[in-house]
């Protein structure tokens, strides 16, 4: 890592996994449970999470100074609306059908609650670099357990991945369907995030058992 | 040097490593322990969790039994149906036969195998990795599971859902007697909600009636709650029929009487809570009875979707479907119901109350008794705090009227 010192890193490496925004942290839940029953609708929105929460990040960052701390979540509020709207705006421009899919939970990135609490806890007190690679890490963090829960979902509930059939057809009955499998209608259903969810915060604390908490 | 000696000799070699807790489950489960507890006051009470369980799984093979065979007959019925020809049910004369044994048997055991087989290796190694003892909890769950299934669900499915149903009804939990979910209903909800083309609809209920569907021998398997609920007409139906369980339906929940000698026993054991089966059905009722009030002020039109079944008599509501089944043998399961006593009348009334409800306004779930069980079974902690709140307020405000 010539680019970045060791500290700076771990900006980016500690949301990935032991501090991750989903899974340690438990914020953002409603938009990991909504939208990720296809897996292009989980990388999708974990790209506009990715750009919402970098650039905020450096704006809150560079005003962190002259935004009096009365008003600062309007300020905030703010930087965020207008940062969704450009998302939301490119989306229906460039990709109408996604845009749909997503409906309103790309607006809804507004009341994300990792957004606003990167902004408070971070941009707020740290330097624009810091802050940059501070919200590409949250971001990642939690595009990284949308695209893990995206994917099985997609894969066993409807048997595709990005809309590709990876398991056959399952009306002509080839592939994997021709021995008698079907697909699982309750992975299309929000509670299987939430267990999905749920086994992946599993296996992280049971994989490190510094993360229980009492 | 019997299997009792070579057992505990087995449990000896193993003991303080991994695999002790498989090899402890073996041999307590065939025979009394060798050792006698050491040290410390501690009461003797025949009424462990084994003989709550065994109860609970002698109280359920009558009605396994009765599903085997009448897995058969209804193959056989609806087979001489599609001919023309129409079958009177006699208990001896064509229910109890040879044939009707071998299709059932052959339908239904490799369920119960299944069933135990997956569930089991799952509490093993669970207890193997936690180091805790293997529990008795499953063998009630494994014989419940077979019970509340149709005879042709595929048995992948089965076993993919009972692993889910253990795994995250009972072990993320921390194993029996701490789930909040009754896992028999929670293998079931992932069923219905999972495969639901192999849980509901007019096929799945008869042996065979899948494969037939759209050839030249298709056989129709309806239940008759399905029916109700698609409005359609029942002709012929013989109440006496649905009582005694000649009728499709779910493997082990069809005979009423059975159910209904199954909860005489449970009651008489004291292994089941009277009052929430009683309190169950009156919730049914009363529900039942409010249906029947609505259509008889006129409220709801015969163009109306729920009129089929809202026009049920109350009554009939007890032998349709499997409310009684749910009522004595799931409502009942004492790690998820209601603890006290007042907090059990409320918990099964709801429980009827609400069975009914989904079962009427809900023509996809027509089944709506696990719904409604495993609901309430999330509000149970709740009516019981509530419950031991409202007695705690009584006693203080007893105890400041003395004082003053």
């Amino acid at each position: 890592m010539g680019l970045l010192s060791k500290k700076d890193a771990k900006l980016i490496t500690d949301p990935l996994a032991d501090n991750n925004p989903i899974t340690i942290q438990v914020l953002g839940i409603c938009s990991a449970l909504a939208i990720t029953a296809e897996l292009k609708a989980s990388l999708v929105m974990g790209i506009a999470v990715l750009f919402v929460l970098g650039i905020g990040n450096v704006v809150i960052s560079l005003m962190r100074n002259i935004i009096p701390s009365k008003i600062r979540i309007i300020v905030q509020l703010i930087v965020v609306a207008a940062l969704v709207i450009i998302v939301d705006q490119v989306l229906k421009a460039f990709a109408y059908e996604l845009s749909k899919t997503l409906s309103v939970f790309v607006g809804l990135i507004i009341t994300n609650c990792i957004i606003m609490g990167r902004f408070e806890a971070f941009a707020l007190g740290n330097g624009p670099w810091r802050s940059f690679l501070d919200g590409i890490g949250n971001a990642l963090g939690y595009a990284v357990i949308l695209i893990i829960v995206g994917f099985f979902r997609e894969l066993l509930g409807s048997g595709t991945l990005f809309g590709i059939p990876v398991l056959g057809d399952p009306i002509e009955k080839t592939g994997v369907y021709s021995i008698g499998y079907e697909n699982n209608g309750f992975m299309l259903m929000p509670p299987m995030a939430l267990i999905i969810v749920g086994l992946i915060i599993w296996v992280q604390r049971s994989r490190n058992k510094a993360l229980i908490e009492d | 040097m019997g299997l009792k000696s070579n057992l505990h000799n087995l449990k000896e070699k193993y003991k303080g490593t991994k695999m002790a807790p498989a090899f402890n489950a073996i041999h307590t489960f065939l025979y009394l322990p060798n050792e006698t507890t050491h040290g410390g006051t501690h009461i003797k009470a025949a009424d462990d969790l084994k003989r709550t369980m065994n109860t609970v799984i002698m109280a359920l093979v009558p009605c396994l039994i009765f599903g085997i065979f009448n897995a058969g007959y209804q193959h056989y019925a609806a087979v001489d149906a599609a001919a023309g020809v129409i079958r009177e049910a006699s208990l001896f004369g064509n229910f109890l036969t040879w044939d009707n044994f071998v299709v059932g048997a052959w339908t239904v055991l490799p369920l119960v195998i299944v069933s135990y087989g997956v569930g089991l290796i799952v509490e093993f190694i669970f207890a193997v990795i936690k180091g805790h003892e293997v529990e008795e909890g499953y063998l009630v769950t494994g014989m419940l599971v077979p019970l509340i299934v149709p005879v042709d669900i595929p048995l992948w499915m089965l076993a993919v859902a009972v692993i889910f149903g253990v795994v995250i009804g009972k072990e993320v939990f921390g194993g029996t007697g701490m789930n909040i979910l009754n896992p028999a209903l929670t293998i079931r909800a992932f069923l219905f909600f999972a495969y639901p083309t192999w849980m509901s609809g007019d096929k799945v209920w008869v042996h065979e009636a899948v494969e037939r569907a759209g050839t030249a021998d298709a056989i129709s398997g309806e239940t008759i709650l399905g029916a109700y609920a698609q409005n359609s007409s029942l002709a012929g139906i013989d109440y006496m029929d649905m009582f005694f369980g000649y009728i499709p339906g779910s493997v082990g929940e069809t005979s009423k009487l059975l159910i209904i000698i199954g909860a005489l026993f449970l009651i008489f054991t004291k292994v089941g809570s009277w009052r929430i089966i009683v309190s169950t059905l009156i919730g049914a009722l009363t529900m039942g009875l409010i249906f029947n009030g609505v259509v008889d002020a006129g409220w709801i039109g015969e163009s109306s979707k729920f009129y089929g079944l809202m026009n049920v008599p109350f009554w009939q509501h007890l032998i349709i479907g499997s409310i009684l089944f749910g009522a004595v043998y799931m409502a009942t399961d004492p790690v998820t119901a209601s603890q006290t006593n007042k907090g059990k009348w409320i918990y099964g009334f709801l429980i009827g109350f609400i069975s009914i409800m989904i079962r009427v306004f809900n023509p996809a779930y027509p089944e709506g008794v696990f719904l409604a069980i495993l609901l309430m079974n999330v509000f149970a902690p709740t009516i019981d705090h509530y419950v031991i709140q409202g007695n705690v307020k009584r006693r203080m405000k007893r105890l400041k009227v003395k004082t003053a």
